[in-house]
């Protein structure tokens, strides 16, 4: 048996096979050869080997997902055959004598970009087709092998480092956990693994490729994987297992009970999510409400910028799920550490300190105005509430909500129905934080979001691992921000939620609670235990506990 | 030279199957096809030439056939996007 340490992110336990996430980079070469016959004969080969992996690919997937799931490869076969694909490609072999592969590589990007620019949401999609079929002939040229997946047996994954997109489209039915060697329990990642109750163990450096195909025990209660483990212990941590999902079956127990603390306070505790997949989740944990829904995600998940039709779609699939429960959205949170190819954000020294979240939205109003306009139309389906990320000063929240009438304005005009709803800011940046009084003045909620405000109060990047030792979530610094706000927020009479991290701790939840915290917006797997921790705290110390 | 008129059906205009089967159903014969909208035209043998066109549901496309055999060439066209297009 081997046994890795990392980090944990969940106390969970998982058992099975591991499944090792390929990494294949190409390495493109900017050489040119005197060999244009023989890279023009590459080419050909290539395009030929595609063509007949996509009809085998077709007839598998006639089998298994039918022939409106088998179409795509059928289309990419036929989108192969066409000489307007190849010839930029030839052209670049030709004329300026460049190998195959960075051939493939610009001529397809060409006409990927084509596609991108396109006004019909459906072909601009087929840039990625295009995207997919480049890959599939540089990986004939490189000779790497696409893995046969065994989809259907539930395994652990074990990667260098995952992306946000890549975690959300992993099959969750059957991923029974992940490890990394990257990442930081920070990480968007990492908050995501933990949104999905996911078993995830990140940091792990001595991960092996032998691993691959291997039983394991990943116990995220000691931070650890056992790889081969011996059958007695196999046996013992498979009891452990099952008890955990015992107890966890016993906390669903609390389901439709009032969230009452002993002194008889009503506490919220909504969920945060990221996908409209996810509501599942909030109504599974029985959650109050979404308290934060982090629309980024339909941005980073996308190949292309989503359309106000298409926002409006996934906005209102959540907003009718969920009502009457209230569903708080914040607005698009992205930049340059959290960036999409066609935002086309330019890289930046400090990302954290730089053009993200609302500087962005602000920086491109029509971009903001698409997304105010989908959301206002959904507001019409359901209780939604708006909030805006990475406030520091009223004069931007004036802006927003400036912003915000103008499109419900536009919507009258155009005789399109707009629904009411409340406003907030986020507070996680201690400037918000110092002037909460002057921003309470301007919005109907604050909620802090505990990550970020760690950031920006301490100064330590938290997506850099190695300073996770200097990072204390318990920073009084923190605490006194925290305390400010929901004091502001009460002296205007506006409600104050967190939505951060620290929500689901259960260490700080009577703390919270004593501060006069309104609302907790946790993880939903994290709902039921913060719930069951809520029925035990007596705020005002009245009551005698048993 | 054969010419006729074409009312785009499928919801999703012009994509990617239908117009590959096109190319192959053209590719049968020796005239040339064009399909024409507005102010562009494209070669109909070519699958992204003719998704770069953009072409919608309700779109009304022009199909030129020229060629040796355009008498049955246009009629294959014809029948084929009737069908499927």
């Amino acid at each position: 048996m081997i046994v890795a340490t990392g980090t944990k992110i969940s106390d969970g336990i998982a058992i099975g096979r591991i499944r090792i996430l390929k990494e294949h980079k190409y390495e493109i070469s900017y050489s040119r050869t005197e060999d244009k016959e023989g890279e023009l004969a590459r080419l050909e080969y290539a395009r030929s080997e595609v063509q007949k992996r996509q009809r085998i690919l077709y007839e598998k997937a006639m089998e298994s997902a039918g022939e409106e799931g088998a179409a795509i490869f059928e289309a990419h076969e036929l989108m192969l055959e066409d000489e307007e694909l190849i010839d930029p490609c030839k052209e670049l072999i030709l004329q300026r004598g460049y190998k195959a592969e960075y051939a493939i590589w610009s001529g397809f990007d060409k006409t990927a970009q084509m596609f991108r620019e396109m006004e019909n949401p459906y072909l601009r999609e087929r840039s990625v087709d295009i995207g997919e079929l480049k890959n599939a002939l540089l990986d004939v040229l490189s000779g790497w092998e696409v893995e046969e997946e065994s989809d259907e047996e539930p395994y652990i994954l074990v990667a260098k480092d995952l992306t946000p997109s890549e975690t959300v489209r992993l099959d969750q039915k059957i991923l029974l956990g992940i490890v990394t060697q990257e990442g930081s329990s920070n990480s968007h990642t990492a908050i995501l693994a933990k949104s999905m109750n996911l078993p995830a163990l990140i940091r792990c450096k001595e991960i092996d490729k032998e691993w691959e195909g291997k039983i394991a025990i990943l116990d995220g209660e000691h931070s650890c994987i056992y790889i081969d483990p011996e059958a007695q212990f196999l046996k013992e941590m498979t009891a452990k297992r099952d008890e955990r999902q015992k107890q966890e079956a016993l906390l669903s127990l609390l389901k439709g009970k009032e969230n009452k603390t002993l002194d008889g306070k009503t506490i919220k505790v909504c969920a945060n999510i990221g996908d409209p997949s996810e509501i599942e989740d909030v109504l599974e944990n029985d959650a109050d409400g979404v308290g934060l829904f982090r629309s980024e995600l339909l941005y980073l998940n996308s190949e292309t910028e989503p359309s106000e039709e298409e926002q409006f779609q996934a906005y209102k699939r959540v907003a009718q799920a969920l009502a009457p429960k209230q569903v708080i959205i914040r607005t698009c949170d992205i930049g340059a550490d959290k960036s999409v190819s066609y935002m086309r954000i330019r890289p930046e020294e400090n990302p954290a300190l730089g053009c993200r979240g609302i500087r962005l939205c602000l920086t491109r109003k029509d971009f903001f105005k698409r997304q105010l306009r989908a959301i206002l139309r959904a507001s019409v389906y359901g209780n939604l509430g708006i909030m805006f990320p990475m406030i520091v000063s009223s004069k931007e929240v004036r802006e927003c909500n400036a912003l915000l009438a103008e499109c419900r304005r536009e919507l009258e005009e155009e005789g399109v129905a707009a629904g009411q709803m409340l406003t907030g800011v986020m507070i996680e940046t201690p400037a918000a934080a110092l002037c909460a009084d002057e921003l309470a003045s301007e919005v109907d909620f604050f909620s802090i979001g505990t990550n970020d405000l760690i950031q920006y109060t301490c100064a330590i990047d938290r997506q850099n691992a190695d300073l996770e030792d200097f990072l204390d979530p318990y920073h009084p610094a923190l605490i006194k921000l925290i305390q400010m706000t929901v004091e502001a927020g009460h002296r205007h009479n506006i409600q104050v939620g967190i939505c951060g991290e620290l929500g689901s701790d259960p260490m700080l939840t009577e703390m919270f609670l004593k501060m006069g915290v309104d609302e907790l917006s946790v993880n939903p797997g994290s709902v039921l235990p913060l719930r069951k921790k809520i029925r035990s705290i007596d705020i005002t110390g009245t009551q005698s506990k048993e | 030279m054969k010419e006729f008129k074409h009312i785009i059906q499928d919801p999703v205009g012009i994509h990617a199957r239908p117009a590959g089967f096109l190319a192959k159903e053209i590719k049968k014969y020796q005239s040339a096809v064009t399909i024409v909208k507005g102010d562009k035209s494209c070669k109909a043998t070519s699958v992204i030439q003719l998704m770069g066109m953009g072409i919608v549901q309700g779109d009304e496309v022009i199909v030129r056939v020229e060629g040796e055999d355009e008498e049955a060439c246009a009629a294959a066209v014809e029948k084929y996007m009737g069908e499927n297009l």
